[in-house]
């Protein structure tokens, strides 16, 4: 199988998930025997793909334009589109971004074909690629075929393969290739602004050992004092997923996911948190985690290494007390 | 501004899901559905921008007859009118298919703005609303956290990961996906409840449209995931479970 994987990069910096999914396309192409082209796209990036080059690839090509320094959904779908027309692959595989949610799926239909998102895993039975995602929330999984010609196109989800698996290239160095693409500035209909940062990101949650954290399972903004108590009594930092924050509950900064921060604590107790993908990919790095939900079928008990399912108003404050007494 | 916002109907969160046999889908029979959450914000910036702009504002929803039932939900909250695509196999479809059989129903309504939200709480696809925009000629732009509409631009607030933003400006008209949060969505009112029941909603039947059946995927089946790890489950009154659990913690995790 013949695969091209397109990297990710804004300003020079790689989106870390770009060798998450070199990884999964390094694998697949050993079980199909395949080759694989490694695609860097921008401006002033040829450091990167010169970076890439140093791992287990055919070949890397250097997609550079003027009009693809800033992203847009039309630049870089019509540099792409070329690339793939030239390239012709059979399978284009994508770190699952928010760049990448934003363009992947125009890229596919703009060439009548579909593209298998947020995937968190593969398998190959049989002669068959088959695409793992979740669907409901995480609550089930489902197999996903492509059908009928290819160029494919799928996209891995953060923390779905190891970065630090990524085989170096046997022989030093592959082969980096300039391809030039046909960019005109009138087909670029977005205008691309500044980027910024908003919350003040007061709290590094990422250096806290231990983390309490609240999802909708606590119900009402009124009840969030009651997972302070806890975190207070075990010396931990408070912290919540998406909703929580949406509403206002718990400040942005406090938000773990992929919108939020990763953290990768000692201890991560979940308290009323589901587990959906885009908290789970923010948190699954931690060494402990234990989660309290109503729900025996959540998806976060899927990871979680202690399981209470009951009532977190009932439990937390035995445990406020547990941890209390023995202070 | 004519504004047409895309509502999917979807099983609601605590609904227990049963799979059916084969793995095909899952038992609709005993569960109740509601509006998908992520659109439930894109129906309110809908909302939002018809009492700042003046114009109209559309209802899409596609799916089985049920499908109505969000559609009622949105015009009770202040939409206009509504168009329900029926298809009773629905959940069959790809995701390429769903979006050109919407892009189909819609291309004559010539909407300025078309608003999804970001994903749907079952399939989790995903692409709605980037597929509508190629397949309709639009420009577009996904994960909105603010809107500003001047003459025939907007000016937009993009989400990026970790905390960061972006503005981007698009001309109208175009196809934006809304983030979850950017705004706190209303309650229907016994007087828009009742203002519904006058308000249309037209039937499409989406088989009627023409789209070729060229499915680009198939769900071979779903199921329950495999437990990666091996939960340890503590159990006993809510005293006995405290006490265990912080035990374990200690001694046997060794984590705090």
């Amino acid at each position: 199988m013949k695969i091209l994987l397109v990297t990710e990069q804004r300003e020079g910096k790689w989106t870390g998930v770009s060798f998450e999914t070199l990884v999964a396309a390094q694998q697949i192409v050993q079980h199909t025997k395949g080759s694989l082209t490694g695609v860097v796209i921008g401006k002033g990036v040829a450091p990167l793909a010169d970076q890439l080059a140093a791992y287990q690839l055919d070949e890397v090509l250097l997609v550079e334009h003027d009009l693809l320094d800033k992203y847009t959904p039309d630049g870089f779908s019509l540099a792409l589109k070329q690339v793939i027309e030239s390239v012709k692959p059979d399978l284009v595989l994508f770190p699952h971004t928010y760049q990448v949610r934003d363009f992947a799926p125009k890229l596919a239909a703009s060439m009548n074909k579909g593209m298998i998102g947020d995937c968190i895993d593969y398998r190959y039975e049989n002669g068959k690629l088959i695409f793992v995602r979740q669907m409901f929330q995480g609550r089930t999984s489902a197999d996903v075929v492509f059908t009928g010609e290819g160029p494919w196109i799928a996209s891995f989800q953060a923390s779905a393969f190891r970065a630090d698996l990524a085989a170096k290239h046997a022989g030093g160095k592959a082969p980096v290739k300039s391809v030039a693409v046909d960019l005109k500035p009138e087909q670029i209909r977005t205008k691309p602004l500044e980027l910024f940062r908003e919350a003040k990101q007061a709290v590094d949650l990422t250096a806290a050992p231990l983390l309490v954290s609240v999802g909708r399972g606590i119900k009402a903004p009124e009840n969030i004092a009651l997972a302070e108590k806890l975190a207070k009594a075990m010396h931990a930092e408070i912290c919540a997923s998406r909703p929580i924050c949406d509403e206002g509950w718990l400040p942005m900064d406090r938000q773990i996911g992929s919108s939020g921060q990763t953290v990768a604590p000692k201890l991560y107790l979940a308290l009323g948190i589901s587990g959906a993908i885009q908290h789970v990919v923010g948190m699954k790095g931690a060494r402990t985690i234990a989660a309290i939900n109503k729900d025996q079928n959540a998806p976060i008990f899927e990871i979680a290494d202690y399981g209470i399912v009951g009532d977190l108003f009932e439990i937390v404050p035995a445990l406020i007390e547990e941890f209390e007494k023995s202070a | 501004m004519k504004i047409g916002v895309c509502v999917k109907q979807v099983p609601a969160k605590d609904a227990p899901l049963a799979i059916v046999d084969g793995g095909a889908w899952i038992r609709e029979s005993d569960i109740g559905f509601e509006t998908n959450e992520p659109d439930g914000f894109a129906l309110e910036e809908a909302l939002r921008l018809k009492e700042k702009h003046g114009g109209e504002v559309v209802a899409i929803s596609m799916g089985p007859e049920r499908a109505k039932q969000t559609i009622k939900e949105a015009l009770a909250k202040g939409a206009d009118r509504g168009i329900h695509v029926s298809d009773p196999n629905f959940f069959k479809l790809d995701p390429l298919s769903s979006a050109r059989s919407l892009a189909a129903a819609l291309k004559n309504e010539n909407f300025d703005l078309i608003l999804t939200g970001l994903q749907s709480d079952d399939q989790g696809f995903g692409q709605t609303g980037v597929l509508l925009a190629e397949l309709l000629g639009r420009p577009h732009a996904t994960i909105i956290m603010a809107i500003e509409v001047v003459e025939n631009h907007m000016k937009l607030k993009r989400e990026l990961e970790a905390g960061w933003f972006q503005h981007v400006e698009l001309p109208l008209p175009a196809v934006l996906s809304i983030q979850s949060g950017i705004n706190k969505p209303r309650y229907a009112t016994l007087k828009g409840i009742m203002a519904a029941k006058k308000k249309e909603i037209a039937a499409v039947d989406r088989a009627s449209l023409g789209v070729p059946d060229a499915p680009t995927q198939k769900v071979e089946r779903i199921y329950v995931p495999q437990k990666t790890k091996k939960t340890e489950f503590i159990t006993g009154s809510p005293k006995e479970i405290a006490a265990k659990l912080v035990e374990k913690l200690r001694h046997e995790a060794r984590v705090l």
